[in-house]
């Protein structure tokens, strides 16, 4: 279903690394907190959370973008989420197909991922409007964006939480942990220190734009 | 001069359920295939997990069988769980003979419930290895559990010799305050993680308590492992 007025995307460079960076999902639009929050205590956690949404998302999308004119806009919130349901269902098998250790260690949070605005947001806002590959693309690069988001909070709390990278000691034994930053509030201050950084940047790059304007109108 | 309101053409309903009709069956045959698809690998895993646990708790074992036990005798494990009966596995060595028993036991501890497998053997009527299968304790205080010598110390051979008529434990398994150990049905709680020490202890009671006395009459049954 494309809305009127509404052009659809060509597909470009552009199209990949929004969500990378210009509309990354954890640090610019901050949605999907649930997961972020919850499950990015190790490398690992966090890396298999965000590949497991970037399976459903890529899916998803691809799917949708596929039927967008077959679907009537009453019932296309019912589909979508029928075709996010699926594809979290393929996915949670396929994660205990490869690891019940990390399964057991995501726990609700992947089924959770039916829920995960992140997936619906695009389902409605980009995949509905855009054909498949440019729908598919964008996914990869939200999906992209998103996993590194997670893996930004897992690896800095297992460093200091448990005071290793995916499982290996960094610090040796005499290091005492945060332990803190494996426990829920870690993630919120961890989260607080990047978002921090992120402003603390722009508006640096921000500033910088403004001189760079003012000495060219000077001149 | 009124403004021109644009009509808006209904959808059929007949196209509504058409459409949500065709998407449920392609999503219906994606599940089963993803299903279908990774069930063998799935029950592969599940079966290399619970052997690795088994024989973490019951030293030398190479074979696991699963079995039921019931207060009318001992079955192998097929199918639903018959009412009133418990689950445990029998462990044989490399000459498949029996090694020792292990069962799961759970209780609420300090954030969920602590779910950890015992090793249970017949020769010292002991238990004598425990390992976590799930828990959500704090970081570094309730799952010292898993890494306090001291505290698995007491798994290396804690009491749970049933009572003369064997319809119960001769001594109930209770945990007790760190450095007060006097017997050998006692566990000694971890100081700092008294509620998840004492949920080991409750949990592994209540299994024993439940299992021993229909298990042990029963146990010579499992000597020799049966394929």
């Amino acid at each position: 279903m494309t809305l009127p007025g509404q052009q659809e995307q060509k597909l470009s460079m552009d199209t990949f690394l929004e969500g990378l960076w210009r509309q990354n999902p954890t640090f610019v639009m901050v949605l999907g907190m649930c997961p972020t929050l919850a499950v990015t205590v190790s490398a690992v956690n966090a890396l298999t959370m965000g590949l497991a949404t970037t399976i459903v998302l890529v899916f998803s999308c691809w799917l949708i973008s596929l039927l967008r004119k077959l679907v009537p806009k009453e019932v296309r919130i019912a589909t979508y989420i029928v075709i996010i349901a699926t594809f979290v269902t393929a996915v949670d098998y396929l994660i205990q197909a490869v690891s019940l250790a990390l399964y057991d260690a995501l726990g609700a949070f992947i089924q959770l991922i039916v829920v995960n605005c992140i997936i619906l947001g695009r389902a409605e806002a980009h995949a509905s409007k855009h054909p498949p590959l440019v729908a598919l693309t964008n996914a990869l690069g939200m999906g992209a964006g998103f996993t590194i988001g997670l893996f930004a909070l897992g690896a800095v709390r297992e460093i200091l939480g448990s005071g290793s990278l995916f499982g290996l000691s960094l610090f040796g034994a005499d290091f005492q942990p945060w332990v803190v930053m494996i426990l829920p509030p870690g993630g919120f201050f961890v989260l607080g220190a990047w978002l921090l950084l992120f402003a603390w940047w722009k508006r640096r790059k921000g500033g910088r734009a403004l001189i760079a304007e003012g000495q060219h109108h000077g001149a | 001069m009124t403004a021109q309101v644009p009509v808006v053409e209904a959808t059929p309903t007949t196209s509504m359920i058409k459409t949500l009709g065709i998407v449920a069956t392609v999503c219906g045959l994606i599940i089963v295939g993803a299903y279908q698809g990774t069930y063998s690998a799935v029950a592969a895993n599940k079966k290399i997990a619970i052997e690795r646990a088994v024989f973490k708790v019951i030293p030398g074992s190479k074979n696991i069988s699963e079995f039921y036990a019931m207060p009318n005798g001992i079955a192998p494990a097929a199918g639903e769980t018959p009412p009133g009966a418990v689950k445990f596995y029998a462990a044989y060595d490399a000459n498949d003979r029996l090694t020792g028993v292990a069962a799961e036991a759970g209780a609420k501890g300090y954030a969920d419930v602590v779910r950890i497998l015992y090793g249970y053997s017949q020769d010292c009527r002991c238990i004598i290895g425990i390992g976590v299968v799930s828990m959500r304790e704090t970081p570094g205080i309730g799952d010292k559990i898993l890494t306090d010598r001291q505290f698995l110390a007491n798994f290396t051979a804690l009491d749970v010799k049933l009572n003369a008529d064997l319809s119960a434990l001769a001594n109930a398994v209770k945990t007790v305050k760190h450095g007060t150990k006097s017997h050998a049905w006692e566990v000694e709680a971890i100081s700092g993680a008294t509620v998840t020490s004492k949920a080991v202890g409750k949990g592994i009671n209540d299994s024993a308590q439940s299992l021993l006395p229909k298990l042990v009459p029963q146990i010579e049954k499992l000597r020799s492992r049966q394929s």
